[in-house]
């Protein structure tokens, strides 16, 4: 047992050798202590459920699009692109008409609109597909280093196939600066890549002018907004949005679908990634789960009729949660620009903790670090350090993500656990202590023995 | 009329009634929130025939509320902990 133990520790303390600057052993050895205690909370059944506060990594399906789903779980299984029987017919108006709600939420013509398995293949889709089919005459991709994880590996896919691509930087609040991404375009570029809201800190990139630059240029833009669809108003023709990314597990629908918008006039072609029957005119081969294609179609529909009081209600808890944490500490940074922001994602690092020390502390309520796919990873955000967050605070931060169904109930808890725990560890952390005394830590020498 | 001002009143406590037999917290708050909300809105209409749209659409939404909290509450979790609190 002590054995074990101490090999945790070991292996705790290789990895955060380069962190013990900035947090207390004790800080640490809580992480390792506290993972037996989370083995046992999973025991217990008496203990109640962690409240839901990562609506950026997925949120809760909406019982009215649940609803509108059950029919085609159920009774009609037809195949949407059977055409000789009424089974088919059945599921291809569903299909049909859930094209048009989409089609509805962000302006769009219903030919325009492409069902894939997610925002992930959508991504994968506009980028390799758009950047392979123009590759005789342009070579050049430009994305910025803030974009997902599957836009960033797209882009590096198609490095190693020849292509040049330009990773733009972003500024110290998140946001991209347009003169850059004029300065980058060039006669090679084809595609440019940028993400509508961040899905660590929320930012709202200005869509609308990136869309006239590259108009101007006569280069196409795809955005990236699984995070952003039915919680900002998006219209693809007033932004000049060429291709859009749509996911709907995000929106309070299904997971397992998404949907790629592609434009018609003037063309955008692409190449295929899937080989098959030419479905989806013949960019996404696969038989479209009329299920699920119902359920994003409901979804959006829902969010184009409550977009305005959603985004009312989730400022108001927003606000709350944030004035709640920042009248209660100190030290406390507020990451992205706090203007043009999404507030339904609020990432904050407190100084001299450690995230994931706070995490584990706050056990009963679900929260993140950053984005899903690199949760189980120590490693800090690499959104955070794009932005110029440095080392130690960007080990400290974490996302609250609020949405549809949270309560005012659940951000008070949160506020109150948060501000409590956050006292706690710094109250371990001897560097708190030299801070309180006034030292300043960056004026001290450290030496490494 | 079908919608005088007692069937609505009606159609309101029973939106609410059914929606309190959720067990699923954020369902049930969201619904209690949305119904009293969507009928403090729309107080002021005064237009028949809207209405009358407006007693429909509550009515069918009683009837997805109906059937979705059985199937909600078919496969019920645990309590949340603010709930448990409360207990």
């Amino acid at each position: 047992m002590l054995q074990s133990l101490r090999i945790i520790l070991l292996k705790q303390w290789q990895l955060k050798k380069c962190r013990m600057l900035h947090t207390s052993i004790s800080q640490l050895i809580e992480i390792s202590v506290s993972k037996s205690d989370e083995d046992k909370l999973q025991a217990t059944p008496t203990l109640g459920r962690a409240l839901y506060l990562d609506a950026q990594a997925t949120t809760p399906m909406d019982p009215r699009v649940l609803d509108k789903m059950m029919p085609y779980l159920t009774s009609y299984q037809g195949n949407p692109h059977s055409r000789t029987h009424m089974y088919g017919w059945e599921s291809e108006a569903a299909v049909d008409h859930a094209r048009q709600q989409i089609a509805d939420l962000i302006n769009a013509n219903t030919k325009e609109i492409i069902f894939t398995s997610g925002a992930t293949e959508c991504n994968n889709i506009a980028i390799k597909g758009v950047a392979r089919f123009y590759k005789e005459k342009k070579n050049h991709i430009i994305t910025t280093q803030t974009e997902h994880k599957c836009v960033l590996d797209s882009c590096r896919f198609l490095q190693g196939e020849g292509f040049k691509v330009t990773y733009l930087p972003v500024m110290s609040n998140g946001l991209i600066n347009l003169e850059e991404l004029e300065a980058a375009i060039t006669p090679e570029t084809s595609l440019v890549s940028i993400m509508t809201v961040n899905n660590e800190i929320g930012v709202r990139q200005p869509i609308e002018e990136i869309g006239s630059i590259c108009r101007k240029n006569k280069i196409f833009f795809h955005t990236d907004a699984a995070q952003a669809l039915g919680k900002i108003p998006i219209d693809v023709n007033k932004m000049n949005i060429d291709l859009m990314s749509i996911s709907g597990h995000k929106i309070y629908g299904p997971k397992g679908i998404g949907a790629l918008y592609v434009r018609r006039r003037p063309r955008v072609r692409l190449e295929a990634i899937q080989s098959g029957g030419g479905q989806e005119r013949g960019m996404r081969s696969g038989t479209v789960p009329a299920p699920l294609a119902v359920g994003l179609g409901a979804a959006c529909e829902l969010a184009n009729n409550e977009m305005a009081y959603d985004h009312e209600y989730i400022t108001k808890l927003s606000n709350f949660l944030i004035e709640g944490i920042t009248s209660q500490l100190t030290h406390v940074i507020r990451n992205g620009d706090p203007v043009s922001w999404y507030p339904g994602c609020v990432n904050l690092s407190f100084a001299y903790v450690e995230g994931e020390s706070l995490l584990m502390a706050l056990k009963d309520i679900a929260l993140s670090s950053g984005s899903a796919c690199t949760s189980a990873s120590l490693e800090p955000s690499y959104v955070l350090r794009a932005i110029g967050t440095s080392e130690d605070l960007a080990h400290s931060s974490i996302r609250f993500g609020i949405g549809r169904f949270s309560t005012i109930e659940e951000i008070n808890y949160t506020v109150i656990n948060t501000v409590k725990h956050v006292n706690r560890l710094r109250e371990m952390s001897p560097l708190w202590e030299m801070v309180l005394d006034g030292i300043d830590l960056k004026t001290i020498k450290w030496t490494q023995h | 009329m079908a919608c005088g001002q007692n069937s609505m009143l009606k159609l309101y406590r029973n939106l609410l009634r059914e929606s309190k037999k959720w067990c699923n917290y954020n369902y049930r708050e969201f619904a209690l929130r949305k119904i009293r909300h969507e009928f403090r809105k729309n107080k002021i209409i005064e237009d028949p025939t809207k209405i009358q749209d407006c007693y429909v659409k509550g009515l069918q939404s009683l009837e997805t509320i109906k059937r979705q909290v059985i199937i909600g509450n078919l496969y019920k979790t645990n309590k949340l902990v603010i709930e448990m609190d409360k207990a």
